[in-house]
């Protein structure tokens, strides 16, 4: 690794000289502040910073960025950015995506770089809409999501985007809302911190296909009572006054909400987050309203090996056991003759 | 050594045979044929090979469909396609019979393990009678040996069981034909040592197995239509020789272009037949700067690619003809965002999974044209399994100079076969250093060098050059997103105009053989070149006037094509496909060239050239009287 060459750098220096095209009100805007505003503080230069996407509203992000940048094709961008890991391992690669580029066209590549546990970021926008199409439902809607595609409301089950990466393997998911600058720069900033492919879902308004569709839980009267934000070593809280809590009903193997000093619960019975058990964080992703409160930050970080370090250490490996590389040696190998 | 030696003296001369091995998938025809193929080059014959084998990977056992061939033609003269007619076949059952008697000449020598043709094998293979018995080999000069038999005896000290003992079959077999051909068996004994190393008593039963094959040959008098004969080796011109298939010389020719380029490889594939092979070649190359991935899918292998090119490095993605058809969309990506990719279409015989292990030219079109909106890109073709090798650095070194994706072209029989290659040296071959843009002032990523339009190429990495590029249109002088319709007709424009200024580096075409004028031209591209070249060559003996003309660079087109098909009064293109080829001389040149299109899964034959040649010629005088 070489020295970080630059880092007196302020958020307004990630910003790049473009205009931000996206409409006015749109999540997005606060989610690159908050990116901005992470990224000076994470001591990587910005020529070592490259921000790849796929298509989508949220994946016009890179253009915006003063960093280098890679606007691909639809789906596509956990596939390049794993070429530009294996060609330069000492890049800082993000992958910005969205719930349709990320979950529908492209679900296939973001299995496969959560299993492999390339050393990236995911960032997905997920705004439960396809917006620069002009509106159809997406992978993550909620049934009955009427659309220009579903008039009549989509029928098809919804995908939940931190269990899909849990199921995928991945070693860090985590959560967070475009409005919540604070906690979304320290989610992302964890999220960097890990060795190995991490997953931030960002719960991200589209004021114009889908507006206040997380506002269940995302308004601020709401928000208390219907939001854990989790914290690795904390008891799992809520309410205004944290007067709530979540347990494990062992006969229903399920999570369940408490009032610590009523109907016989006691503070001993709410969980304490561990970030490490998968188990729980499979739990934690799966909660939604109304019964249960919506989890809010790191669901899961257990590093584990990363693919393009396992790679190289093999080559590495190789290398050491073979003659240095010598191209004729290899043409003049086997059976050869002279006439 | 001596006593394995081969023997050479006083024997009667033959000059050029044909041999094809035809067995079960699971009786090892395709190593034999490769150690016969080993021995030959050793021995200094000219040759090239054609491996033939099922898609499926372990048939049931004596069934038409499971069976797996391997076809050598070896010569004192120079040797250019796998032999259109058998000399020799040896079939090591019923079902081997039958799907390949048809290919061997009258009169020719016939090999039957008759210790296969059992009730059950002959059913499974469709034969009523036994063809041994029934007259129907007349046609041929038949030798009945019971392989099975003499197998057992020879491995019998080794205790391997009736089952491991009958798989020494080949080698008995080998060492046969060795004999009658006074190969070497060193290389194969060798070769066996180092296979079953860690197994010896597989090693030394199948050596015992070989060695008792080549004393039949010598002992068992056989009769006089079985001559043991010598074939002299082949004048060629002096230097150091091995044996290349295909894959191996494109595999070669990736670490190479590596290294002349100065860059990083990042070989990114998903497997599929027959390219596959070439995936694994370069796998066990880890000593090398060629990083392999297994991607998840075809698409991500060539994303991953192209990924890796944006990062600094040479990304090259590989498959057959479906496999392309989904990475159609990452390729036209790198025509707009202007980066180096090599793609590497092993063709097959399609549509669709079609024939997978059989060979085709059919994606052609596919490669000039087969993408959304205005995307030229360059293609290449390798003629013989050795110029793999040369086509795959031309390849990279035109990739990185114009910053454009380039399809190299190879097929199924250039992957697979083999020829003997005079081995090259890597000092020979011209650098082609990159050296990324690190220039501050006046940078945008638009920017282009004048003599070639290639854009500049910056390794990400480069303090003060951070920028953005993507699919949406880019202003031609600042990069940056732009959708003026002005601009949108400069950078299609330019684009284009950089593939044909690749024009600059293609050498002007020549002929292959023959004059720059005449009557009949035959027009080829590809592995078609040792076919089209014979048949060229023995229409010229016979004092025709036909040249031969082929083609390496099939987009763009050489500079000088359209002059010279044009000192030509008729033009005939042979091709494996439905007439590709064809259509682009037509439309580019309005020249009424004709096409001889073949579709069968196996190359051409000389012969079949050679009737399109007279045809030609004939409708020739037609149209002159």
């Amino acid at each position: 690794m070489n020295a970080p060459a630059r880092i007196e750098v302020k958020p307004k220096d990630y910003a790049s000289d473009q205009e931000v095209r996206w409409c006015p009100g749109c999540g997005d805007y606060a989610i690159l502040k908050a990116i901005q505003k992470v990224m000076p503080t994470l001591g990587v230069p910005r020529e070592r910073t490259v921000f790849v996407s796929g298509i989508g509203c949220s994946s016009r992000f890179p253009y915006y960025m003063n960093t280098y940048g890679f606007h691909t094709i639809h789906g596509r961008a956990p596939a390049i950015a794993t070429g530009v890991k294996l060609a330069n391992p000492e890049l800082d690669v993000w992958v910005i995506t969205g719930d349709g580029d990320g979950l529908s066209i492209g679900g296939n590549h973001m299995l496969h770089v959560l299993r492999r546990n390339v050393d990236l970021q995911v960032l997905l926008f997920n705004n439960e809409i396809y917006g620069l199409t002009k509106g159809q439902y997406s992978p993550t809607s909620q049934i009955g999501s009427g659309s220009p595609s579903t008039p009549e409301g989509s029928v098809d089950n919804p995908l939940a985007p931190c269990t899909f990466a849990l199921g995928a393997g991945a070693r860090f998911v985590a959560r967070s809302i475009d409005t919540s600058v604070n906690h979304l720069g320290e989610v992302v900033s964890r999220a960097h911190a890990h060795k190995g492919a991490s997953f931030v879902e960002i719960f991200q308004n589209c004021n114009v296909y889908n507006d206040q569709v997380f506002a269940y839980f995302t308004e601020r009267n709401v928000a208390a009572d219907r939001q854990v934000v989790v914290c690795h070593g904390e008891p799992l809280r809520f309410g205004a006054e944290g007067e709530k809590g979540l347990r494990f009903n062992l006969e229903r193997f399920a999570l369940e909400v408490i009032e610590p000093g009523k109907n016989g619960a006691t503070d001993a019975d709410v969980l304490v987050h561990d970030e490490r058990n998968q188990g729980l964080a499979a739990l934690l992703a799966a909660m939604k309203g109304p019964d249960l409160p919506v989890a809010i930050g790191v669901l899961y970080c257990a590093p584990g090996p990363e693919y393009v370090s396992g790679l190289y250490a093999q080559r590495e490996q190789v290398q050491a056991t073979r003659a240095a590389p010598d191209l004729d040696a290899v043409l003049r190998g086997g059976h050869t003759w002279t006439v | 050594m001596a006593a394995v030696k081969a023997q050479a003296a006083g024997r009667p001369e033959a000059h050029g045979v044909v041999i094809r091995f035809a067995g079960d998938s699971g009786d090892g025809m395709q190593l034999t044929g490769g150690q016969f193929t080993e021995a030959t080059a050793m021995h200094g014959n000219d040759l090239a090979t054609f491996p033939d084998f099922p898609a499926e990977i372990r048939a049931p056992t004596g069934t038409t469909f499971g069976v797996s061939a391997f076809q050598i033609n070896f010569a004192s003269y120079e040797v250019s396609t796998a032999g259109d007619e058998l000399d020799v076949l040896v079939a090591m059952n019923p079902a081997a019979l039958k799907t390949n008697l048809n290919d061997l000449r009258s009169n020719g020598l016939l090999i039957l393990d008759s210790g296969a043709f059992t009730g059950r094998n002959l059913k499974k293979a469709g034969y009523g009678a036994s063809p041994i018995e029934d007259g129907s080999l007349s046609g041929y000069q038949c030798l009945e040996i019971d392989v099975h038999k003499h197998v057992l005896d020879a491995v019998a000290a080794f205790d391997l069981g009736h089952k491991n003992a009958l798989r020494c079959k080949n080698m008995w077999v080998l060492g046969l034909l060795m004999w009658l051909y006074g190969r070497d068996r060193a290389p194969t004994i060798e070769g066996l040592e180092e296979k079953f190393a860690s197994r010896a008593t597989i090693r030394d039963a199948n050596i015992a197995a070989l060695n008792a094959g080549h004393a039949f040959g010598e002992t068992a008098e056989l009769p006089p239509a079985f001559p043991a004969v010598e074939v002299p080796p082949a004048s060629t011109a002096p230097g150091l020789y091995r044996n290349v298939t295909g894959t191996e010389a494109m595999a070669w020719g990736i670490a190479a272009a590596g290294q002349l380029s100065g860059l990083k490889t990042v070989f990114a594939s998903y497997p599929i037949t027959p390219a596959s092979a070439l995936l694994h070649a370069l796998a066990g190359m880890k000593q090398f700067d060629v990083v392999t991935f297994q991607a998840e899918d075809e698409i991500a292998a060539a994303g991953a690619a192209l990924g890796a090119s944006y990062a600094g490095s040479l990304g090259v993605t590989s498959s057959a003809g479906p496999g392309i058809s989904l990475k159609a969309e990452t390729i036209s990506l790198a025509c707009s965002v202007e980066l180096p990719l090599l793609i590497v279409n092993t063709q097959r015989g399609g549509p669709s999974t079609g024939l997978p292990t059989k060979t085709e030219q059919s994606d052609l079109y596919q490669a000039v044209f087969g993408r959304h909106a205005d995307t030229p890109l360059v293609v290449l073709a390798p003629c013989t399994p050795s110029d793999c090798f040369d086509a795959a650095i031309e390849a990279a070194r035109i990739a990185t100079r114009y910053m454009t994706p380039v399809m190299v072209l190879s097929d199924g029989y250039l992957a697979n076969a083999a020829e003997p290659w005079q081995i090259p040296s890597i000092a020979d071959y011209d650098g082609f250093k990159v050296t990324f843009h690190a220039e501050r002032d006046g940078f945008h990523p638009s920017l282009r060098d004048e003599e070639t339009l290639a854009r500049v190429w910056v390794k990400p990495g480069t303090d003060g050059l951070e920028h953005r590029i993507g699919g949406i249109e880019k202003s031609y002088d600042t990069g940056d997103i732009s959708y003026e319709p002005a601009n949108h007709q400069r950078m299609t424009d330019v684009r284009a105009e950089k593939i044909e200024r690749v024009r600059q580096v293609i050498p002007p075409l020549d002929v292959a053989l023959g004059e720059k004028q005449g009557c009949l031209a035959v027009l080829g591209w590809g592995s078609t070149f040792g076919a089209i070249h014979q048949a060229v060559k023995r229409a010229r003996d016979d004092g025709q006037s036909v040249s031969h003309i082929h083609l390496r660079h099939l987009w763009p087109l050489p500079g000088n094509l359209g002059e010279l098909l044009r000192g030509f009064e008729h033009v005939l293109i042979p091709e494996m496909n439905k007439g590709q080829l064809l259509r682009l001389i037509r439309s580019e040149y309005l020249i009424d060239a004709k096409g001889l299109n073949k579709v069968a899964g196996q190359p051409f034959k000389i012969v079949e050239i050679e009737c399109g040649i007279r045809d030609a010629l004939a409708n020739a005088r037609g149209d002159n009287e």
